[in-house]
């Protein structure tokens, strides 16, 4: 199908992920499939251990898949993927460079051209309120500013379809919000596809253009639900949404239901 | 239209100011605090001495003055000068030989699956074969030249560079490893800017401990069999009761280690300057 590289962005089809130990085997991913259009921001929410990073690494081809298929951009993953941008859970910085030259590692393993690559981590860093600490070391800076550093480096190629697991999940409160909104915003205007690997059903519905729900291992799909709200979302204005409030609620009903089993 | 001024982050503080990462001043005051107490230690070991010796409570035979060992080394410092320079060759080769075998050992460890199995238990047995022992071997089948005593230096500093090496290289986080993949990043480029890096902490550990060894194996390589050397100069003064001479020859040596430990440590603090072990200045934020 020649159109599918214009209205998929990511096509899971029927994915099952086993991981096989010497004594047992566990089933992290079953019958999984989900289609997401470009331009989509999709929230995954699930309980713990329930194979959100896997389906986010299956998807990057940093895991192989038992059965089922993934494609993305309309190409099959089959490997390492390099149109993706990936946000780790911990920053997952090199603690010997500083912010710069941490961002622009993407650009040295890609080959990209220098001076192109030097004036968009220089965009980027101004973007996210990095500047003045281009030469910092990780370890001065605080978990937030480490955050920021890592969706840089993620960001520099403009890779099509970014994936993120729980990369703001060690944060405080505050500092969260902050990123969740800055996150919009970097969505909004590059146009990026986003899938979000989340514990917070706030955090899901803040940023998702759709939320999926996922079981608890082996992990299913549950439920797919749109989020009716603008593109551009201020946290004061979405919280007291009344569709804030009704989604918030059906999700923790559909993970209370589906802990419950 | 939101620009970057509409969100603030809250958890910004001010830049760090470049020039703390390498202040010569704060370095040199945090040397010095670390080496008063030692040399206080020191001195207080060497005025001992001074007075045991002086006042002659054991023989002079046995343990010289200060000022004795002291002549001797102004007497014989152009022959102790060679003896020392001799040595110090010995221990500088073998040590850099150790350091590239140990790292090339280290490298196929780590990366390698069938190499692991095969040469990690025989580097591990290897250890066990007192190396010292070997020494008259080496003198057998190499000779009375410099080669053996290199080699016993080699075979004796091989050892903690191999160890330090393959845990450095095992310690990479696995997810930066993930991260290098989505880069599409080849292994070379992964080895060059992630995990060789990273391993540099414990392997420069390994390094400091390989210096000191390396200065051991020489001088037993001269024990056995040569004709010039610190470790001959030893043994020919403990021959003819040489006290003096042997204090001197003790002394030199002791300088030859410590010198070179200087060395690979003011390495260590230009390769890694990052490290945790390194660090000055305290961190900016405390989250």
């Amino acid at each position: 199908m020649p159109d599918t590289l214009t209205d998929t962005a990511v096509d899971v089809a029927g994915l099952t992920v086993r991981f096989r130990s010497k004594r047992s085997s566990t089933t992290a991913l079953d019958d999984v499939s989900l289609r997401v259009e470009p331009g989509a921001f999709i929230s995954i929410v699930g309980p713990s251990g329930c194979g959100k990073s896997t389906l986010l690494k299956v998807i990057a081809g940093l895991v192989a898949p038992t059965t089922g298929s993934v494609s993305l951009l309309g190409e099959p993953v089959t490997g390492p993927m390099r149109t993706i941008g990936f946000a780790f859970q911990r920053a997952a910085l090199l603690e010997w460079r500083g912010v710069r030259k941490n961002i622009l590692l993407q650009a040295e393993m890609r080959g990209m051209n220098k001076a192109r690559a030097g004036v968009r981590a220089d965009a980027l860093i101004e973007l996210t309120g990095l500047s003045g600490f281009e030469e910092a070391l990780p370890h001065e800076l605080s978990g937030g500013m480490q955050q920021r550093v890592a969706l840089c480096r993620a960001l520099l190629h403009e890779p099509p379809v970014l994936l993120m697991d729980e990369p703001f999940g060690a944060l405080d409160a505050l500092t969260r919000e902050q990123l969740n909104a800055e996150l919009n915003r970097i969505w909004r205007e590059t146009g990026t596809t986003i899938l979000l690997v989340t514990h917070s059903i706030a955090e899901a519905v803040f940023l998702g253009t759709r939320v999926v729900v996922m079981s608890p291992r082996p992990g299913r799909l549950v439920r797919s639900l749109d989020v009716d709200l603008p593109a551009a979302r201020d946290y004061a204005q979405v919280m007291t949404d009344p569709t804030f409030g009704t989604l918030t609620r059906q999700i923790r009903e559909l993970l209370g239901s589906a802990e419950s089993h | 239209m939101v620009t970057s001024k509409d969100v603030q982050p809250a958890d910004r503080p001010t830049p760090p100011a470049p020039a703390s990462r390498f202040d010569l001043g704060a370095r040199l005051l945090r040397f010095l605090d670390a080496l008063w107490r030692p040399a206080i230690v020191l001195g207080a070991l060497f005025v001992l001495w001074w007075i045991a010796s002086e006042n002659e409570w054991m023989p002079h035979y046995l343990v010289p003055t200060p000022g004795q060992v002291w002549d001797t080394i102004a007497g014989d410092w152009s022959s102790l000068m060679y003896h020392s320079y001799v040595t110090l060759y010995e221990t500088v080769i073998g040590f850099l030989l150790a350091s590239v075998l140990g790292l090339a050992t280290a490298v196929l460890i780590a990366y390698s699956r069938t190499m692991d199995k095969a040469l990690y238990p025989i580097v591990l047995f290897a250890q066990v074969i007192p190396k010292i022992a070997i020494a008259p071997l080496l003198v057998v089948w190499f000779g009375n030249g410099l080669a053996p005593k290199i080699m016993l230096a080699v075979l004796i500093a091989f050892f903690p560079v191999v160890v330090s090496g393959v845990a450095g290289l095992r310690s990479t986080d696995p997810e930066l490893l993930e991260l290098s993949a989505t880069m599409g990043a080849s292994r070379w480029q992964t080895f060059r800017k992630i995990r060789f890096p990273n391993a540099l902490p414990h392997l420069m550990a390994g390094e400091k401990v390989a210096v000191t060894l390396a200065v051991v194996g020489a001088v037993v390589g001269e024990f056995v069999g040569a004709s010039e050397g610190l470790g001959y100069t030893l043994l020919l003064a403990n021959g003819n009761l040489d006290s003096a001479m042997l204090f001197a020859a003790l002394f030199l040596m002791s300088l030859i280690g410590i010198l070179l430990f200087v060395v690979v440590e003011v390495l260590e603090a230009l390769l890694i300057p990052w490290h945790a072990s390194r660090r000055t200045a305290t961190p900016l934020t405390t989250s």
